[in-house]
C-alpha cells in the first residue's frame, strides 16, 4: 500500500544528493552498446521500410539511399492494413473496457469489505493469473466457435482476452482501492450516499491512475495478441499481428514492403505505452511489492 | 479508458469537502450499518461479473481440456470414445512432447542464468546519475511492448542465412555463419530463439530492478560513501541484498512467461527445424488444429497447467515464502 504512494513520482529521483556521480567513458560506452543492440532490430525495420527491396540485398545494414517512400505509402494505401487496424483497435477498446470495468467492481470489496470469503475469493484471482491461456485455447476455441457462435466476431476475441486479463487487473487495482483514505468514504455514507454510490462516485474516480494502468496493460496485450486471434479470426476479421504474420509470409519477396508493414503496425502500442510510461511503472511497483 | 479520464480531474474537488466533515463526524462511531442482507447483495453485485466472466471464459475450458483429455475424438461427432489415460501415455511418450518439455526447461533455466545478471548489471547501470537516463530507462523498455509477432517477422529478416545483417556481423568479426542460417541449424535453433527472447523480455527485468532501485534509501548510500566504500561494493553489500525480494518476483513472473512460450516460436521457427523449437504449447495448438487430435492437445493442455502449478507453488513454498516471513 505505502509504497504505490512513495513510488508515484519517480521524477523524485533526480534530484537526490550527489552520491556516487555520473559515469566515465566506460559507463556511456556500455549504455551505448545497450542502446544500439536494443533498437537496433526496430531501426533496422523502420529504415528498411525506407529502402528498396534492391537496396537491403545489397547491402542489408545499410541506410536508405535514396529514401523511398512508396512502401509505407502502398500499406497505408492498402485496404486490408486499415481493416486489421480497426478489427485490432475495436478488440483491444472492447477488452479493456471489459477487463478494467469487471476488475474494479471485484478489486472493490476485495479492498473494502469485510466478509469470511475475501481472502478465498482474492486467492481465486491470484490463481487466475497461474492459468496460461495457453492451457485452455483449444476448448476456448470449441466454446467459441461452436457453443457461443461467436467465432470470427469481435466479442468471440475479446471477451476471452478480458477474462484472461482480470486476474492481473484484480491484484494491480486492490492495493490502490486500499490506499484510498476510508475517511472519505465513510463521510459519504454519513451523508446518506449508498455502498454503490461511493463506488461510483468515490473509490472509482480517485482509482483512476491505477485503471489507467492497467487498462495500458489489458490494451497492449490485446493488440500484440496472436495466438487466441489465430485460432478465431479469418480473413477479412483478421487482427494486425495475424496480418503482419500472413503478410510476411505472403509477400517473403518483399522484404522492404513486410518491415514497413511490421513498422506501422507496432507504432500504436508503443506510443501508448511510452506516454504513460511512468504511470504503468508505479502500478507494476505496487503490484509487485504490494 | 475514455470514461475513467472524463472523470478523474472532478474527482478530489469533490471529495475534499466531503473528507473534512468526516473528520468531525468520526466521533458518532462506524457508520458502514454492516446489514447482513444488504452488505452480501452488494458483494455479489460488485463481483459476479468478474467471476462469471472467468468462470466462461477460463475455467470451463480448462475443465473441458481435462474432460477432452480422457477420449479419443477427432472434433466432431459425440465425445464418447473413453480411452482412460492413453492420451497421457502416447503424449508422454512421445518424442516431440518430452524435446518439448526439455525446450521450455532450457528457456526456464537460460532466463534465470543469462537474463538475471545482464538486468541487474543495466538496472545497475541505469540507476548511475549519467545523462540522458530517463531516455536510457525509455529506450531498453522498447523492445518489451514490441508484439511477439512484430519481433519475430523482424528477426527472421536479420536471421536469413546469407544475407541477413546477423550473418554480415558475425562475417565481419571474421567467424563463419552457419551455412544453414541461425533458425536452420537445429543444433543452434534453440539458442538463436533464446537470444530474441532474451532481446525482448530483457526491459521487463531492467525496469522492474529499477524500480526496485530506487526503494533503497539515499541515506544507505550515502553511509557507505563516507565509510569510504567504493561504488561496486555499495552495490554489492546494499543494492543488491535489497533488491532480492524484486529478483524472486520477477524469477517467477519469467519461469511462468518461459512455459506457456508460443508467438515468438510459431512466427519464427514454427516449431523446427526437425521439432528443434517445439515447445509444449505449440505442441498442442499443433495437435489440436493442424491434427484434430483434441484428445492429445487436451492431454498436453493439463500437463502443461501441472506443470506450471506445481513450480508455482514449489516457488511460493522455498523461494517467495521467504519474503513474506521476513516481512512481518
Amino acid at each position: 500500500m505505502a509504497t504505490v504512494t512513495t513510488s508515484a513520482g519517480p521524477a523524485r529521483a533526480p534530484r537526490r544528493s550527489r552520491t556516487f556521480g555520473g559515469g566515465g567513458p566506460l559507463v556511456y560506452g556500455l549504455a551505448a552498446v545497450v542502446v544500439a543492440l536494443t533498437l537496433g532490430p526496430v531501426l533496422y525495420g523502420a529504415l528498411g521500410g525506407f529502402r528498396t527491396n534492391e537496396q537491403l540485398a545489397r547491402d542489408p545494414a545499410g541506410l536508405p539511399d535514396p529514401w523511398v517512400f512508396s512502401n509505407y505509402q502502398g500499406v497505408l494505401t492498402n485496404d486490408a492494413f486499415w481493416r486489421y487496424a480497426v478489427n485490432s483497435t475495436v478488440v483491444a477498446v472492447v477488452t479493456t473496457v471489459v477487463a478494467v470495468l469487471f476488475g474494479v467492481m471485484a478489486a472493490y470489496p476485495l479492498a473494502r469489505y469485510q466478509f469470511r470469503l475475501r481472502e478465498p475469493l482474492f486467492l481465486v484471482f491470484v490463481l487466475g493469473l497461474l492459468f496460461p491461456a495457453a492451457v485452455a485455447i483449444i476448448p476456448l476455441f470449441i466454446l467459441v466457435t461452436r457453443d457461443l457462435g461467436l467465432g470470427n466476431t469481435w466479442w468471440g476475441v475479446a471477451l476471452p482476452q478480458a477474462a484472461f486479463a482480470l486476474p492481473m487487473t484484480v491484484v494491480i487495482l486492490r492495493p490502490f482501492l486500499m490506499a484510498i483514505p476510508r475517511e472519505l468514504e465513510e463521510a459519504a455514507l454519513i451523508d446518506g450516499a449508498s455502498r454503490v454510490g461511493v463506488f461510483w462516485r468515490i473509490a472509482l474516480p480517485l482509482s483512476a491512475p491505477g485503471m489507467i494502468t492497467v487498462g495500458v496493460l489489458a490494451f497492449v496485450a490485446s493488440w500484440n495478441a496472436y495466438l487466441l486471434p489465430l485460432l478465431l479470426l479469418r480473413d477479412e476479421m483478421r487482427t494486425l499481428p495475424l496480418g503482419v504474420a500472413d503478410y510476411s509470409t505472403e509477400h517473403s519477396a518483399d522484404t522492404a514492403g513486410v518491415l514497413a508493414f511490421t513498422t506501422i503496425a507496432m507504432i500504436p502500442a508503443l506510443v501508448l505505452f511510452l506516454a504513460l510510461q511512468k504511470r504503468i511503472v508505479s502500478g507494476l511497483q505496487g503490484a509487485v511489492k504490494g | 479508458m475514455a470514461q475513467t479520464g472524463a472523470v478523474a480531474p472532478a474527482a478530489p474537488a469533490a471529495a475534499e469537502p466531503v473528507a473534512r466533515r468526516a473528520v468531525s463526524r468520526r466521533a458518532t462511531g462506524h457508520p458502514a450499518g454492516s446489514g447482513g442482507w444488504r452488505k452480501r447483495l452488494e458483494i455479489l453485485l460488485f463481483v459476479t461479473p468478474a467471476l462469471a466472466l472467468m468462470a466462461v471464459f477460463v475455467v470451463w475450458p480448462v475443465v473441458a481440456a481435462v474432460r477432452m483429455s480422457f477420449f479419443r475424438w477427432k472434433g466432431f461427432g459425440p465425445m464418447d470414445d473413453f480411452v482412460g489415460w492413453n492420451n497421457y501415455a502416447l503424449v508422454l511418450k512421445d518424442q516431440v512432447f518430452t524435446d518439448a518439455v526439455m525446450h521450455n526447461f532450457v528457456i526456464v533455466v537460460l532466463s534465470l542464468l543469462v537474463q538475471l545478471p545482464l538486468g541487474l548489471a543495466i538496472a545497475l547501470l541505469l540507476n548511475r546519475k549519467i545523462r540522458m537516463r530517463g531516455l536510457l530507462r525509455t529506450i531498453v523498455f522498447v523492445p518489451y511492448v514490441v508484439a511477439e509477432v512484430i519481433a519475430g517477422v523482424v528477426w527472421f529478416q536479420l536471421l536469413q542465412p546469407g544475407y541477413g545483417v546477423v550473418d554480415g556481423l558475425v562475417s565481419a568479426v571474421g567467424l563463419t555463419p552457419p551455412e544453414q542460417g541461425f533458425l536452420g541449424t537445429p543444433s543452434l535453433t534453440l539458442w538463436t530463439l533464446f537470444v530474441v527472447l532474451t532481446w525482448k523480455y530483457l526491459g521487463m527485468a531492467i525496469l522492474l530492478f529499477l524500480a526496485g532501485l530506487q526503494g533503497v534509501p539515499d541515506e544507505l548510500y550515502e553511509a557507505a560513501q563516507i565509510d569510504g566504500a567504493s561504488w561496486w561494493q555499495a552495490q554489492r553489500r546494499i543494492a543488491i541484498p535489497l533488491l532480492g525480494p524484486t529478483m524472486r518476483t520477477w524469477a517467477f513472473l519469467s519461469m511462468i512467461g518461459s512455459l506457456q512460450l508460443f508467438d515468438l516460436v510459431w512466427v519464427l521457427t514454427g516449431g523446427g527445424p526437425a521439432n528443434a523449437t517445439t515447445t509444449m504449447a505449440t505442441y498442442l495448438v499443433n495437435q489440436g488444429t493442424a491434427r484434430s487430435n483434441y484428445g492429445i492437445a487436451g492431454a498436453a493442455s493439463v500437463v502443461l497447467f501441472v506443470v506450471a502449478f506445481v513450480m508455482a507453488v514449489l516457488y511460493q513454498i522455498f523461494v517467495l515464502r521467504r519474503d513474506t516471513t521476513e516481512a512481518r
